[in-house]
């Protein structure tokens, strides 16, 4: 028997005039519906978890969202319209496993810089702020690839942050990383959302999840099973998915 | 009747006292071959990327094209040139026939398509890592293609190099356009066919040496600079 969905817009999740807004997103792959029909808003300066089992649909969302995949029906909405390269110069993205492009930490942020058109002195002023933020400055001329699997997170973070952008998307970024590197990277992005970046975040971890989260969009199985602030999803979950996972239960989801 | 070494000591007199002819047949063929390499990756590198990072209608039939021109006959691309270039021919008003210029212009035409065809494949494994950044990123086209072949330029040397190594050895298609003309288009491929058939082992083993030799240190040089330019920037 299925778990009932959680309605959120019944729920007023929705925010009135929300950053980035899904209607009715969906998206196919291989004959099968990954994404069925979501429809939630992003509301700005909030830090918003997506959480579910593996296969949920978690990290394809964040794509979505983020239009580096095209959904199969639905939209996505920027402020209220269509995204454009406007909305894509103010997104980031951190991915699970960090892209280090081949050059030097310091050659990463002036890419990043320079492709957002920031030139000249603004621009080396603008890395090293980000060197100092991220704690590498004494790694600015190493090759990115030879750091360690925390610092190249770090640099990423860094990375997606040096342009300002006003919306972060992070997948689990810290899924691999050991608890010292774990902390570091939660104190940037939560000193990017103290100075206003709306963060958007994957995460398995129910620690992290109560460290970084405002609310939380719960997915099972491609679907929004529950939306909600952190204390109504995690304390007092509806969903049988929300449920089973916040008691540490195995579950196997439910078919749709 | 001359013995090898006597030959070979001979061809060593000539490379050491370092014979004018010998000279200006060395310093040709760098001119063509660096020349006709320089084009092809001009040509080649940009093409390869564009192929290698962008998925279009047709790039199968681009692909298989270009690696099936990789194996392109040289003599059928000298007559191909000559044709093209000779009094007859279409661009025959140039006059470029039996001059380094056509010379150039077939091992272009040999080289581009290896140039073109193996950045095709250093740049789609290196975009397969950096696809999803590039476009989170929001990049366009041109910065994406130019991120790519500069983030894969140690890689791309070893393509360069294979371009030079096809370029440098290559005699079918430069005596056809050439003519092996002295002083003019005598390279040192044409020179070690030529000599050799006139029974002129001595500057045919000479040119045959410093062809191995140039070939050996250009390879050593590249390789080199790519090793430490990999331990700096790859890891």
């Amino acid at each position: 028997m299925r778990d009932t969905v959680i309605d959120i817009r019944a729920e007023s999740a929705v925010a009135a005039h929300p950053l980035l807004a899904a209607r009715g997103l969906s998206f196919s792959a291989g004959g099968q519906t990954l994404i069925h029909g979501i429809d939630l808003g992003i509301e700005p300066g909030k830090r918003t978890l997506v959480m579910g089992a593996n296969g949920s649909g978690k990290s394809l969302l964040l794509r979505l969202l983020h239009g580096l995949l095209t959904p199969s029906s639905g939209e996505v909405l920027w402020r209220g319209h269509a995204p454009d390269r406007g909305a894509r110069r103010a997104q980031a993205m951190v991915f699970q496993r960090p892209v280090m492009l081949r050059r030097s930490v310091l050659a990463n942020l002036n890419f990043a810089l320079k492709v957002h058109g920031m030139a000249g002195r603004a621009r080396a002023m603008r890395a090293q702020e980000a060197l100092d933020m991220a704690r590498l400055s004494d790694l600015a001329g190493q090759p990115a690839r030879v750091l360690s699997g925390g610092e190249q997170q770090r640099l990423a973070v860094a990375r997606a942050l040096v342009c300002e952008p006003d919306l972060l998307f992070l997948d689990e970024p810290t899924s691999s990383l050991d608890p010292a590197s774990t902390q570091m990277i939660e104190e940037l992005v939560n000193a990017a959302h103290a100075r206003g970046v709306t963060i958007v975040m994957v995460t398995h971890d129910f620690g992290q999840a109560r460290r970084m989260g405002d609310e939380v969009i719960f997915l099972d199985a491609g679907r929004v099973a529950e939306r909600g602030t952190l204390d109504q999803v995690l304390g007092a979950p509806r969903s049988e998915a929300a449920r089973a996972w916040t008691q540490g239960r195995l579950y196997t989801g439910t078919s749709h | 009747m001359f013995s090898f070494g006597d030959i070979m000591a001979e061809a060593l007199g000539l490379i050491l006292t370092w014979d004018r002819d010998l000279s200006e047949i060395v310093l040709l063929s760098l001119r063509v071959t660096f020349t006709a390499v320089a084009i092809s990756c001009l040509i080649g590198l940009p093409l390869g990327a564009v192929v290698g990072a962008f998925r279009f209608r047709g790039r199968g039939t681009v692909t298989v094209l270009l690696n099936a021109l990789m194996g392109l006959p040289p003599v059928v691309v000298g007559l191909f040139v000559y044709l093209m270039l000779s009094n007859a021919g279409p661009l025959g008003i140039l006059g470029l026939l039996y001059t380094p210029t056509a010379m150039i212009i077939a091992q272009t035409i040999l080289v581009t398509p290896i140039v073109a065809a193996l950045t095709k494949q250093v740049v789609e494994d290196l975009h397969g890592e950096y696809a999803e950044q590039f476009a989170s990123f929001g990049l366009t086209a041109r910065t994406r293609v130019a991120a790519l072949l500069w983030d894969a330029r140690y890689s791309l040397l070893t393509v360069a190099l294979a371009g030079f190594g096809r370029a440098v050895a290559e005699v079918g298609a430069v005596l056809i356009v050439g003519g092996n003309i002295n002083h003019v288009t005598r390279v040192m491929t044409t020179t070690i066919a030529l000599e050799t058939s006139k029974g002129n082992l001595e500057l045919a083993l000479a040119l045959g040496v410093l062809l191995l030799g140039l070939a050996v240190i250009v390879n050593a040089a590249v390789m080199a600079l790519r090793a430490s330019a990999v331990r700096a920037a790859y890891a």
